[in-house]
């Protein structure tokens, strides 16, 4: 019997009905797309975007040439050659991301016992060729002068977690 | 105006004649390529609004120059033609797609008299040309030398094969009653006191449902894109095709929506007659009744694609054979008793 009735209630295509009204519902829904120029969908402040290498202060690297983060990361993105300094410590000559390989899983910002390699918020950056994201020392540390402010205060926050 | 047109006739003499119906197919044609391209919008537009999102805006306001746009781009792109094809059919393919859509509009009546042919065979006339809009696709797929476009001409072959048969059916229905073949006194016969009750959606409503289903199977509009299937033969029978020639199938698919629907609304929905015979609503022009019943219909259209799931092959033919063929029979033998009952009102 109940075969009978659904062979007939398919007829009225109830179910077709109600699947329309759904969409028809939503037709008048407020629509939640955000325009991204001009609109931004809000960042936390472990935000993983560009790196940059930090100072202290007083305007000396903090980078230590420990190769750490080369060590922990796992697609290779770093290169780091370090050599003795004059004074006696320990420095990068070079401090090379591939950011064509890095996956920005933030382990080499975990890593750092100095807090020298962080990942900013910034994550609207380009390169036209694959060595413009070849970022070196010096690019990676022009980020880091530029949004010292910013990342200063996203550490500061994070830091009663740590 | 009228002398103007004497004047006219006078000045060209014997080539009066074409050189005037072809000014009146420009009148019909191009309207209806402008709201090819701006359907194309609307259906981007309330996809996007079922979907909560937005659909495009950023080409002029409210994105109302994105059809421009597209249609520009597809002008500028190289037409590929791939080496293992055969030429000759590859290129006809996409005009023979076009040229059944747009010839079948000879004979729709826009409203008393509004007609460019005024033949007596008239829905006749619409069966043939609707049907040999295959013939474009099947070649295509043939053409292209590729095995997804054969996969998705073939697909579409046996589809119009199928839905055309309950089609043919829904429309004897409404000849039996209108007891006419021409489509301006098919929408007469809809005519009387009552308004829209009057209408043959009323009498013949399972034929209108089928009528309208079938339709949609007919211009391989989702949930039937079995021809096209983005996700499982990638784009069907037009896959090879590129810039204009593409944009060719498109204008035919979008032009055949616009077809049915004006259809379905002149066949069922009494055409350009008002819902009511009274005075806010006869004195709006007919034609403006007709274009916002086939609005409706068209806004259908996009409702089910952005509905329903494509159906699978095999349930596509179940539909077809199976359950629209029987209902259009039984109902035509339904129809012929009711019709001999006083109880026939129309």
């Amino acid at each position: 019997m109940e075969k009978i009735t659904n062979f007939f209630k398919t007829f009225l295509l109830l179910e077709l009905v109600k699947g329309m009204a759904l969409t028809g519902r939503h037709f008048f829904a407020r629509k939640i797309t955000v325009q991204f120029p001009e609109e931004k969908t809000p960042q936390g402040f472990r935000f993983r975007g560009l790196h940059a290498q930090r100072r202290y202060a007083n305007g000396e690297e903090r980078c230590i040439g420990c190769k750490l983060c080369e060590a922990v990361c796992p697609a290779m993105a770093i290169h780091i050659e370090t050599e003795e300094r004059d004074d006696g410590t320990r420095r990068t000559t070079r401090y090379d991301i591939d950011l064509v390989k890095c996956i920005f899983c933030g382990l080499c910002e975990e890593s750092c016992p100095v807090d020298a390699i962080v990942e900013t918020r910034v994550l609207e950056y380009h390169g036209e060729k694959r060595s413009d994201l070849y970022y070196t020392k010096s690019m990676l540390l022009a980020v880091g002068e530029k949004h010292e402010a910013q990342i200063a205060k996203d550490r500061a926050s994070d830091a009663k977690f740590r | 105006m009228t002398e103007l047109l004497q004047y006219l006739q006078n000045l060209l003499g014997v080539a009066w004649l074409p050189i005037w119906t072809v000014v009146k197919i420009l009148v019909i044609v191009v309207p209806i390529m402008l709201t090819v391209a701006y359907l194309t919008l609307a259906e981007r537009k309330v996809i996007g609004y079922m979907q909560v999102r937005i659909g495009p805006n950023r080409v002029g306001y409210f994105g109302l120059l994105q059809p421009l746009a597209d249609g520009l781009k597809l002008l500028l792109k190289e037409i590929i033609i791939p080496s293992g094809s055969n030429k000759f059919l590859f290129i006809i393919a996409p005009i023979l797609a076009l040229t059944p859509a747009l010839a079948a509009w000879a004979v729709i009546p826009f409203a008393d008299g509004l007609v460019l042919a005024n033949v007596n065979a008239g829905l006749l006339y619409i069966l043939a040309m609707t049907s040999l809009g295959v013939y474009g696709i099947i070649i295509a797929g043939w053409a292209s030398n590729s095995k997804y476009a054969f996969i998705g001409s073939l697909r579409s072959a046996a589809q119009i094969v199928s839905y055309e048969i309950p089609m043919g059916f829904a429309l004897v229905c409404v000849l039996m009653v209108s007891q006419s073949m021409n489509l301006g006194d098919i929408v007469l016969g809809q005519k009387s006191s009552v308004g829209l009750f009057g209408w043959y959606f009323i009498p013949l409503f399972p034929m209108f449902v089928v009528y309208f289903i079938s339709g949609v199977a007919e211009t391989n509009r989702a949930p039937f894109d079995m021809a096209e299937g983005e996700s499982e033969i990638v784009a069907g029978f037009h896959v090879e095709y590129s810039g204009m020639a593409f944009a060719l199938f498109f204008l035919a698919e979008y032009a055949n929506m616009i077809m049915i629907a004006i259809l379905t609304a002149i066949m069922f929905l009494g055409g350009w007659l008002p819902p009511f015979d009274i005075a806010p609503f006869n004195l709006l022009p007919g034609i403006f009744w007709l274009l916002a019943k086939t609005s409706f219909i068209l806004f259908l259209f996009l409702w089910f694609r952005a509905t329903f799931p494509r159906y699978r092959y095999d349930q596509l033919m179940r539909l077809g054979w199976k359950v629209f063929i029987p209902l259009t029979l039984v109902w035509v033998v339904v129809l012929g008793a009711w019709m001999q009952t006083p109880y026939w009102l129309w």
